[in-house]
């Protein structure tokens, strides 16, 4: 269906080609999972498939690109939109209309189809996935996982013969995401649509793929295999993956359900030391004890007449690292940016270091609290690093080079003159916490920040946040992230609906919650273990 | 669903979308009305019925909220032209307020002064006419939030979708550009930068346009992709005649209306030109319409409904060009000697005539359910997936 002939890309006035000489063939009704590190070439893969590369972004491409036996250096995007649908990363950014129905229509209107079978499709799309109840909203009030849902009916209206998404969960809670997998699932078990996917999450998607494609970039063939053979050697790879290799289990689980069914002598093994386990867990919240860094008292937020966060109460010291989850919406994002006053509380009170911090501003403000955004960009002002470094210095009144220091200890080797766009996910992130932490906040908080992370990324993430703890910051993230939460925090906060409907140690609230579990806690349940190191620490000491 | 409840008047109507053109027929008319009077009463009056119709018909919709938008940017307006008339007044009248210090000007720049005596009969000429501005944007605005400009770029004729689309990515554009001005002050602030004042103004322009600028060519590669300009096969020559056609329909508009103004012209010669330059414009539409393979997804209709919210806008237009002819001076806000102004009958009903399109006009879609729960029933951000 998809066929890469010794295809080559190389952007105008770049040094090396994104991708060189790529072979590749994708059959009919597969659905074919990309994974590979940020910045390998996975997003200008993907836009080949339908002529965006190179007719669209520039660049020339040598070799060729057939979809159903059209190749795209003969028919441009356009003329290949009844063939491909493609989802773009952020879906809000490519929607043409502003509300649901028409969003649906939109592909079928432009390809000219007769209004009777249009009126048909988009029935059957809506029902398809699950969207009959909002065919009248607007785009722009629909959550994260609705809308990713509506990008993706949008061009199956068309019917495509071929599904192109790149990062579908990434920015989705574990619920939303399981609906946009089922709908894709959906698609491939029942239509015969050849999905190709790109997505950091493995722990989400893999268990769907049917054939796994590595992009190791930098001119290295592409590495193509079944899910189970990929798993075995990948250098990344999702927690119930990493337990099986541990365990030593064969054939490796994707799934949760084949990981339980093998786990049962594992768990007789761990079985003794289960309870050490929850007591270290608990051991590391009680070292900590240390001054009061926020706290929150009755909090009711509103977005007009929207309620998003009803009488909120929560404290939390220096040294603690606090994961908030909550579905979309469920006032995670709208908490810390009260936090960080940017919302005015409608009653109840706020106070970080012993301040509203509504009523601070500028550098008093800074050197109370920061926050990290959802997409760090927003932070960043300069076109290259070193310039805003030197920003940042002055912005906080700190001595020259203190941001520089701070973003060498978190990615080194960073250049000055890049450009933050051109920087990596992690490495952007890493700008931004530098940013943030060169007016060293006591309170530091985090709205989501491994969207887009890679593995190895979110690794190095993991480490800092548990330095700065350990530094006597007081951590606050907002995730849908469950592997992060179990890794990072200790405590953890679950929002509904703008309440807290659990707060306490990690261990305690995520272990046998169907939403928030981790991989690793829904294999070894009833047991309390949340990662992989902590098995690998106790079987240590068992053996 | 019989076509005749479809398309039902007012309360009793199905809910659905009237058709977007009839609104701004509507608009339009009140903004006429409005560019005739100044007499404050009546435009107080137009701006009251502008917003008693969008609070009753106005849909759920991100850009149905521009209209205290619109609003404010009317007052920013008189606002101007009071400060303008402060500074730069010829203090004509007889009640003065205050007496500036003057700067005296060079002889080359005589007829503009700067400072003096700023009189009240200036004053309040300058707030009428401003008013009249802010009317005008007012009924604009309410067009803007009745009518969905995805739904008006609809119903263009094929030929004219290019220009559509380039309108109403625009018109889209700037809600988006307040969204982004809101992140940028918000990055502002988590950096410790000021966010609010001129310099603040003047450190988010750029990041905000490198944001609208992304965001166009996100959507340029996503309506590409998704079939935008796919043309039909159609023959050169055809495709030459109708390029033709347009630009002597064009050429053929334009001195004909040039003629009709132009009262020298005898209108004998004008006439027929207008009507071969329209008539040559419309084959030419036509014919290059037929280069666009594009269908229409349930168009709007245009039935009683839309006819009749057309006409409450076009009574008050018509009414008042008309009583601007017969007696004028009813229409103008007396500023000398300074009085109150007066309630002339006829244009005051003609105006709340202009209020039935909130009657007539059927419910959008999606608004029923928000009324009978109470508008904390049904959040707009933040529904889970």
């Amino acid at each position: 269906m998809i066929r890469f002939e010794d295809v080559s890309v190389v952007y105008d006035g770049a040094s090396a080609p994104v991708l060189s000489h790529v072979d590749l063939h994708v059959p009919e009704g597969e659905l074919v999972l990309v994974v590979g590190r940020t910045g390998t070439g996975k997003s200008t893969l993907l836009k080949c498939v339908n002529g965006l590369v190179p007719h669209f972004t520039g660049g020339t491409l040598s070799g060729r690109v057939t979809v159903a036996g059209r190749d795209t250096r003969l028919h441009p995007p356009r003329e290949l939109a009844d063939v491909v649908g493609i989802v773009p990363q952020d879906p809000l950014s490519g929607f043409v209309t502003d509300m649901v129905e028409d969003e649906l229509a939109y592909g079928m209107e432009s390809i000219g189809l007769a209004p009777d079978v249009m009126r048909r499709r988009v029935e059957e799309t809506l029902d398809l996935l699950g969207l009959a109840d909002l065919r009248h909203r607007p785009l722009l009030s629909l959550s994260g996982g609705q809308r990713q849902r509506v990008a993706i009916g949008a061009v199956l209206t068309t019917h495509p013969q071929v599904l192109v998404l790149d990062e579908p969960t990434s920015a989705l809670d574990p619920g939303a995401a399981e609906d946009v997998l089922a709908a894709l699932q959906r698609l491939v078990h029942d239509l015969g649509v050849t999905v190709l996917l790109a997505e950091h999450r493995l722990e989400r998607v893999v268990q769907y793929a049917d054939r796994v494609v590595v992009v190791h970039g930098g001119g290295v063939a592409l590495e193509v295999g079944l899910p189970h053979d990929i798993m075995v050697t990948a250098p990344v790879a999702p927690p119930v993956v990493e337990l099986g290799r541990l365990a030593g289990w064969d054939p490796l689980p994707l799934t949760v359900r084949d990981a339980r069914r093998a786990a049962g002598p594992l768990r007789e093994r761990l079985a003794p030391h289960a309870d050490d386990a929850v007591r270290r867990s608990r051991a590391t919240l009680h070292v900590l004890d240390g001054e009061v860094a926020l706290t929150v008292d009755d909090l009711v937020v509103r977005h007009g007449a929207v309620p998003a966060l009803r009488g909120v109460t929560l404290a939390a010291d220096r040294g603690e690292i606090v994961a908030v989850m909550g579905r979309n919406g469920a006032g995670k994002s709208t908490l810390l940016s009260t936090l960080v006053g940017l919302h005015v509380p409608a009653s109840g009170a706020v106070s970080v270091g012993g301040e509203l911090p509504s009523r601070l501003r500028g550098r008093e403000l800074i050197r109370k609290v920061g926050l990290v955004p959802q997409e760090p960009t927003d932070l960043l002002v300069a076109d290259n690093v070193g310039a805003e470094c030197t920003a940042s210095d002055r912005d906080c009144a700190a001595v020259a080079g203190t941001t520089r220091a701070v973003l060498d200890r978190l990615a080194p080797g960073v250049d000055d003159s890049t450009h933050p766009r051109d920087l990596s996910e992690g490495q952007r992130l890493a700008l931004a916490l530098s940013v943030v932490l060169a007016a060293e906040p006591p309170v530091l908080l985090l709205d989501e920040p491994t969207r887009g992370l890679d593995y190895a990324a979110k690794r190095r993430l993991v480490a800092t946040l548990r330095d700065l703890a350990a530094d006597g910051h007081c951590v606050v993230l907002a995730t849908h992230d469950v592997e992060l939460a179990a890794e990072v925090a200790t405590r953890v906060v679950v929002l509904a609906d703008g309440e807290v409907v659990a707060d306490g140690p990690a261990t305690d609230v995520v272990v046998g919650s169907p939403m928030f579990a981790p991989q690793v806690s829904k294999v070894l349940s009833p047991q309390p273990w949340l990662t992989v190191s902590e098995v690998a620490a106790a079987l240590v000491v068992a053996s | 669903m019989t076509r005749r409840t479809a398309h039902a008047l007012g309360h009793r109507a199905l809910p659905r979308w009237t058709h977007p053109g009839a609104w701004w027929v509507w608009a339009l008319g009140l903004a006429t009305a409005a560019s005739r009077t100044t007499n404050p009463i009546l435009l107080a009056l137009l701006v009251a019925v502008a917003g008693w119709v969008v609070a009753r018909r106005r849909p759920d919709a991100p850009w149905s909220r521009s209209f205290v938008v619109f609003l404010r940017l009317g007052l920013v307006i008189v606002a101007i032209r009071v400060l303008f008339t402060v500074f730069f007044g010829s203090g004509v009248g007889e009640h003065v307020l205050i007496t500036l210090p003057s700067v005296p000007l060079p002889d080359w720049a005589a007829g503009v002064a700067i400072g003096g005596p700023v009189t009240a009969e200036e004053l309040l000429l300058a707030v009428y006419q401003g008013m009249v501005l802010a009317t005008m944007l007012a009924c604009i605005g309410a067009a803007n939030s009745l009518a969905s400009p995805a739904r008006l770029l609809a119903s263009v004729p094929s030929a004219l979708y290019e220009v559509g689309v380039a309108v109403v990515v625009a018109m889209t554009f700037a809600p988006q550009l307040v969204g982004d001005v809101a992140r940028v002050r918000t990055a502002r602030r988590l950096r410790g930068r000021p966010d609010s004042g001129v310099r603040a103004f003047l450190g988010s322009v750029m990041p905000v346009l490198e944001g609208a600028l992304e965001r166009a060519v996100d959507l340029a590669a996503a309506m590409d992709s998704r079939g935008y300009g796919r043309t039909g096969p159609v023959s050169r020559r055809v495709r030459l005649t109708s390029s033709v056609l347009l630009l002597l329909g064009v050429v053929g508009v334009c001195l004909g209306v040039y003629g009709l103004l132009d009262g020298g012209t005898p209108g004998l010669v004008a006439l027929p030109l207008l009507a071969i330059g329209v008539l040559a414009g419309v084959t030419g539409m036509v014919l290059a319409g037929r280069r666009s393979v594009r269908t229409r997804y349930r168009p709007d209709p245009w039935a009683l409904p839309e006819w009749l919210v057309s006409l409450a806008g076009l009574v008050p237009a018509a009414v008042i060009i008309a009583v601007a002819v017969v007696s004028p001076e009813s229409l103008v806000g007396p500023v000398a000697p300074i009085a109150w102004p007066a309630l002339p009958l006829l244009p005051t009903l003609a105006i709340v005539v202009g209020a039935a399109a909130g009657i007539v006009a059927p419910r959008p879609p999606g608004l029923a359910v928000v009324r009978d729960l109470g508008p904390a029933a049904v959040p707009l951000e933040g529904v889970a997936a």
